[in-house]
């Protein structure tokens, strides 16, 4: 192990300026998409969350295009999604898919105009390349700061929001009860979803957002009992994909005579290899023998 | 039996008069605790009541002028047909059912101000087999899922969740994920939820559907234990109020669109029945207990065709 780290560290590992930005971006993408793609999955959004990833590929086009921040482009497209998604009705289980469908195609839509645009205007030819699927050690010092204040929003936002929240998934009949207004919880939990999307999209591209958003919170899903937990190991899961897969894409330099290969494979293909070795953990999981036990006066488990 | 010494009596010692007025002035700033007070203490001051409840769905008149009122720790059975509006006037009693005409008072409160005496179990119940949540963490919610931000540790909350899920026998399967219970262990976990909060009344819709016979016997027995010993009032709708009857104090029924009510003898018979589900239902007396069938069942008919009895044959009644 310390060899391991003596190894990264004698690489200028850290000491790099855009491996800095890009695990400090990274990091705020990955905790920002574990804690929002647990209720995302468990609210049955996980494809309004691939679709908004789609969708803010208009934005960071169009800021290519329209030089502005691609975090800004990419967070405006995503949250004007989200809000078409609510009032096109994301509410209703039987309308989600058709009005996540026609917001899509018109996402993509504007998203091939502003390609365009980018192309025979601008002359950046990598403008497709870095929207769709990121370019992490490309990203610009200033993103940092901005992306750790969307990051903290989205958390601020599901922080405030989780009890009602997770009443919500739970049943919204019990939630109404309550009192709760599902409308108003869905509304805000799309546009932390938009946040996080954003960030996603800026760090492993537009098309590959879903997978940063969804991948360790199903993961996590599946080996978890209890919301916080499975929040915890989204968390934990993001991060190791992230950071795992800057630092290969990274030590890939060197193993392939001086071209790195892209960050957001390397984070595709560990998320996607944690996902399959959560279904054996799952499975023992349900063979844990459950023993009824009285429960201990005022205390938990 | 007064209604001050019925909560005193209901609530274990944790909650009487007194109880009432702080949560009243904490929680319900425009209504002042005298009216709280007020109303506890003139004797038979009904604890839910229902004036010219009167609800559209487009242009069908799904309830028109309903009216009843429960008591204190009293246990009540709502029956009607398909789509009488069984469901409609219960949401309709905790505030959920949009544009109802008419007055609802729950402790001399409307329904939204009331939220925190009533406990709500509805109809149709999904949890995912994948929802990260326990039994216990779904009662803690029934405590608690209305307040914003994270939770930090209580031993309130918790020792509260904790007498709820006692209150119901949940405590075998209290650590286990929600969605992974069988039906009844499901209901008697929302029947915890909703009790997390000591409600005084108890509004479940169709709790027994989908229950084998000892799963709904079970669950009826458990509901009656909550009525007598914590001295709740329960409004329970039900298609086979068998394994109701013998706790039973009084039935609401729905038909056409209104309500009336009577003890189980005055409705808890043939002629009654029938009348109101349009089809021939037979009471029989069995080792002292009622139980309502259906009076006639498929048969043959004279062409060899199966002949079901129709609400027609029940006309004649």
């Amino acid at each position: 192990m310390l060899v391991w780290l003596a190894h990264i560290l004698h690489f200028s590992f850290f000491h790099s300026g855009p491996v800095r930005t890009a695990l400090l971006v990274g990091g705020c993408a990955a905790v920002v998409c574990a804690v929002i793609g647990v209720f995302t999955i468990l609210r049955g959004h996980a494809f309004a969350g691939h679709a908004l990833g789609d969708v803010s590929s208009a934005g960071g086009s169009a800021s290519f295009f329209l030089g502005i921040s691609p975090l800004a482009g990419f967070l405006g497209i995503a949250a004007i999604a989200a809000m078409s998604l609510e009032f096109l009705g994301v509410r209703r289980v039987r309308d989600q898919d058709v009005a996540t469908g026609i917001v899509l195609g018109a996402g993509l839509g504007l998203s091939a105009l502003f390609l365009y645009f980018d192309i025979t205007t601008t002359s950046t030819t990598g403008a497709a390349v870095t929207v769709m699927f990121g370019s992490m050690f490309a990203l610009s010092p200033s993103l940092i700061w901005p992306s750790i204040i969307v990051a903290i929003l989205g958390l601020g936002t599901v922080s405030v929001l989780y009890r009602p929240l997770l009443l919500s998934v739970a049943d919204p009949e019990l939630a109404a009860t309550r009192g709760i207004s599902n409308r108003w919880v869905g509304m805000l939990h799309l546009l932390a979803l938009a946040g996080a999307v954003a960030l996603a999209a800026l760090s492993v591209g537009s098309v590959l957002a879903s997978a940063l958003l969804i991948g360790p919170a199903a993961a996590a899903l599946r080996v978890s009992r209890r919301p916080c937990v499975a929040i915890s190991w989204a968390i934990i899961l993001g991060l190791v994909a992230v950071w795992g897969g800057i630092w290969l894409a990274y030590e890939s330099y060197y193993w392939f005579s001086g071209n790195a290969w892209p960050v957001s494979f390397f984070v595709v293909v560990i998320i996607f290899a944690m996902y399959l070795l959560g279904a054996p953990c799952q499975q023992l999981l349900r063979r844990r023998v459950r023993v009824a036990e009285p429960l201990p006066e005022g205390t938990e488990r | 039996m007064a209604y001050r010494e019925k909560v005193s009596i209901a609530s274990d010692g944790k909650r009487d008069g007194a109880d009432y007025e702080a949560i009243a002035e904490s929680r319900v700033p425009n209504y002042s605790a005298a009216i709280v007070k007020g109303s506890m203490e003139q004797t038979g001051t009904p604890l839910l009541s229902a004036e010219d409840i009167t609800v559209r769905i487009g242009t069908r008149v799904l309830l028109q002028n309903v009216t009843f009122s429960i008591g204190p720790g009293e246990f009540c059975g709502l029956i009607g047909e398909n789509g009488a509006g069984k469901t409609t006037l219960l949401r309709s009693l905790i505030g959920l059912q949009h544009s109802p005409h008419g007055r609802v008072r729950v402790c001399g409160l409307p329904p939204a101000k009331a939220r925190d005496w009533v406990g709500y179990v509805p109809q149709k119940i999904n949890f995912a087999p994948d929802l990260p949540l326990r039994v216990f963490d779904l009662v803690l919610l029934g405590c608690d899922g209305h307040r914003l931000g994270p939770r930090w540790f209580s031993r309130r909350l918790r020792e509260q969740a904790h007498k709820a899920i006692c209150a119901v026998g949940a405590e075998g399967f209290a650590y286990q994920r929600i969605g992974e219970l069988s039906g009844g262990q499901q209901q008697r976990a929302v029947i915890a939820h909703a009790m997390a909060r000591q409600p005084r009344l108890l509004l479940l819709d169709e709790p027994l559907a989908n229950l084998d016979f000892r799963s709904a016997s079970e669950l009826a027995q458990l509901l009656g234990h909550l009525s007598r010993v914590h001295g709740i009032s329960v409004l329970v709708t039900a298609h086979d109020i068998n394994p109701l009857l013998s706790l039973l104090d009084r039935i609401v029924y729905l038909a056409k669109g209104r309500a009336a009510s009577g003890s189980i003898e005055e409705v808890v018979q043939e002629e009654t029945l029938s009348r109101l589900y349009g089809y021939p239902v037979a009471v029989i007396k069995h080792g002292g207990k009622l139980l309502v069938l259906p009076d006639v069942g498929p048969r043959e008919g004279e062409d060899g065709c199966y002949v079901v009895p129709d609400a027609r044959s029940a006309e004649g009644v």
